[in-house]
């Protein structure tokens, strides 16, 4: 009895999906795709990153227009809005932190997932559209992740947007005119946010959906990229045929099998996601972009700070010209990969320079990310008033030294000189100069500068440098000598040894 | 000429013309998108004097934080609108306004008055108090706003955000 009405209600069921399919014809158009056969060596954690990032993508748009339901892009309101969210409205904080921690992982995930198909060889003949549409999947997702901290306008976001003006400045003849374009008035302010805004909702957005759907069209309509083997080497005469031998010989369905791992994983990054959210919560923000409140340390999101260190680091004279080369030049080589490598081995175990390749990529880009996270080229603003001149290093000292100790401490030298630990990493740490610089010598650095060290002759009287000198040419560690002069006879030894004060004291 | 090849020349026609209808309708919507898009990079020169404040707020041989409202606003600013920039009364009868932006990459600088030298918080620029450059990535030193003393009162030549481009 049962059993019967069940078939009846599965039969009106089927009748009801019999009649929307005879409309839309899915069984005929995209059921195909859905089923067609993949070869089983894809059945790999390897090849599970791809789509990861499409899962956070979604999860970024679902996370986006929740938001986009209370922030407000306005750059006199916006700041306001934020703190609404993270205070006011129930769950605000969750969805800020979702569409957060969405962002980080779909930047992570996309990275691993470019590093794994170019190990694979997967950009290599017929897939080169694939992997061009990727490259330009890539730097939108950037974009995204860029205007997204626009998007959250605090201290970081305004003085980013500094960064980006005074970069766009450099175009030569046209500077100030892309400045004004990119800004939409000729400061950071209303229209700036506007700007950015529409370009974070709708334009990078629209153009990131339809390059996925052309991506994930290429993939279903050229094939997934085997698992290489090793001296299995591409030509173009023949891989297509061997690809197809090797589906019907070894192949299964993409759904249900051959997603699998597909579904596990995703899973597995949206639990995660949801796990940071929920522990670490939003990111700021920072605050109130007020361009008056100048005492700020603006600093990029983590994916950013390794392009925020090379500004610091990069010789000035090389700078403009490798901001407007830089990314052109590294975008065409990406595009220019498939055809410069389009056939032949496509094994990582065959292929030690794309390993070189990828491990120089992330050793560059760890460590001036990591640079980036202490910055030591940026003085320590408050290093001076902060922390005094160790006592071990004062005990026992003349008067002269003592009075040395405070122009060091009050002439804010400790900006970028540390002393017992404590200071800016600019300049050298002042523990040891002695051994490094005569008196004669420190009396030149300091007035005269050099190196990186600003001139301070103007800003010292004739006794400040004497104390301060005095000071200087007795911090070197206990049983190593002070530097001397060589041209002038070395006193006697034990004269050395016993010469705590040094020789510049008198 | 038979009925269908005329058929076809009509369709021809009809087509070039349809065609020749969406380029004209086409431009005409791309030129006013575009000039609307880019009609803040066309205005030149963004420039007005404006006060910054009473001479006396700025007393001989020190340097101080001084703000201005930019002139060009819309109402939604709200801060933003707000330009900081340094003046520093030489005592000489001479006065420098210096913009608060770094011209390595634009970032607030902020003035030490013991070391006399305006220090970046980015990326280690470094400038003496008369706005050269000491150390570091700047290519150059501090931007300088032209200035004017009228009466008891400081006004500047101020508008856009100083960059390489156009400093001030």
């Amino acid at each position: 009895m049962a059993n019967a009405e069940d078939s009846k209600l599965r039969k009106r069921a089927m009748a009801v999906l019999d009649w929307v399919d005879f409309r839309v014809k899915f069984r005929e158009s995209i059921l195909p795709s859905i089923v067609h056969p993949i070869p089983k060596n894809t059945a790999s954690w390897f090849y599970v990153f791809g789509s990861a990032t499409l899962v956070c993508l979604i999860l970024q748009v679902v996370t986006g227009i929740c938001l986009a339901l209370v922030y407000v892009p306005s750059a006199g309101d916006a700041w306001q809005s934020l703190q609404y969210l993270n205070y006011e409205q129930p769950l605000g904080w969750f969805l800020r932190a979702m569409h957060y921690w969405g962002s980080n992982f779909m930047v992570a995930l996309m990275t691993i997932h470019l590093v794994q198909v170019f190990l694979f060889g997967a950009f290599k003949y017929p897939r080169e559209l694939t992997w061009l549409v990727g490259c330009v999947l890539f730097i939108l997702t950037l974009g995204m992740a860029f205007t997204g901290q626009v998007m959250r306008f605090d201290q970081d976001a305004y003085w980013g947007l500094g960064i980006g003006a005074s970069m766009a400045a450099r175009f030569p003849l046209i500077g100030q005119q892309v400045v004004q374009l990119m800004l939409g008035g000729p400061i950071i302010a209303g229209e700036t946010l506007s700007r950015f805004f529409a370009l974070h909702v709708f334009v990078i957005p629209g153009s990131l959906l339809a390059l996925v759907g052309l991506h994930l069209l290429l993939v279903i309509k050229v094939g997934i990229n085997e698992w290489p083997m090793p001296g299995r080497l591409v030509t173009r005469e023949r891989y297509i045929e061997e690809y197809h031998e090797l589906v019907e010989r070894d192949g299964e369905p993409f759904v249900p099998q051959g997603v699998t791992r597909d579904v596990v994983f995703a899973g597995i990054v949206m639990l995660v996601i949801v796990a940071c959210a929920a522990y670490f919560g939003p990111k700021g923000p920072s605050g109130i972009p007020d361009p008056t409140l100048i005492e700020t340390n603006p600093r990029p999101d983590f994916y950013f700070l390794p392009l925020f260190s090379a500004f610091a680091l990069l010789p000035p004279y090389m700078e403009t010209a490798l901001i407007l080369t830089a990314p052109v030049l590294l975008i065409a080589a990406a595009f220019l990969l498939p055809f410069y490598s389009n056939v032949g081995e496509k094994s990582w175990k065959r292929r030690p320079g794309a390993w070189v390749l990828v491990i120089m990529v992330f050793l560059f880009l760890g460590v001036l990310g990591w640079l980036g996270t202490y910055s030591p080229w940026s003085p320590d603003m408050n290093a001076w008033s902060g922390a005094p001149v160790p006592e071990h290093l004062v005990k026992a000292s003349t008067p002269l030294e003592l009075q040395g100790a405070l122009v060091v401490q009050a002439k804010q030298c400790r900006n970028c000189h540390s002393i017992g630990g404590e200071g800016g990493l600019r300049g050298p740490a002042l523990d040891d100069v002695a051994t490094r610089l005569t008196p004669d010598q420190l009396i030149r650095q300091v007035l005269q500068g050099g190196g990186n060290m600003p001139a301070y002759g103007k800003n010292l009287s004739p006794a400040e440098v004497t104390a301060m000198v005095a000071f200087l040419s007795k911090l070197h560690p206990e049983g190593e000598l002070p530097a001397r002069d060589s041209s002038v006879p070395a006193p006697p030894a034990k004269a050395a040894d016993a010469g705590r004060t040094g020789p510049g004291a008198g | 000429m038979s009925d269908e090849s005329q058929a076809s020349s009509r369709r021809n026609f009809l087509m070039r013309m349809g065609i020749a209808l969406n380029v004209v309708a086409a431009a005409l919507i791309a030129v006013p998108v575009l000039g609307y898009v880019a009609a803040a990079m066309r205005k030149r020169s963004y420039q007005a004097w404006v006060k910054l404040g009473d001479m006396s707020q700025f007393p001989a041989g020190q340097t101080r934080l001084a703000t201005y409202q930019n002139p060009f606003t819309v109402p939604w600013d709200g801060k933003t609108s707000n330009v900081a920039c340094w003046v520093r009364n030489t005592g000489a009868n001479k006065m420098q306004v210096f913009a608060v932006n770094c011209a390595h990459l634009g970032c607030p600088v902020r003035w030490f008055p013991e070391s006399k030298l305006f220090m970046c918080p980015c990326h280690g620029g470094v400038y003496y108090e008369d706005g050269s450059r000491a150390s570091g990535p700047p290519p150059r030193g501090l931007f300088e706003y032209e200035y004017e003393v009228r009466g008891d009162e400081l006004w500047v030549r101020g508008g856009q955000m100083p960059t390489l481009a156009n400093p001030v």
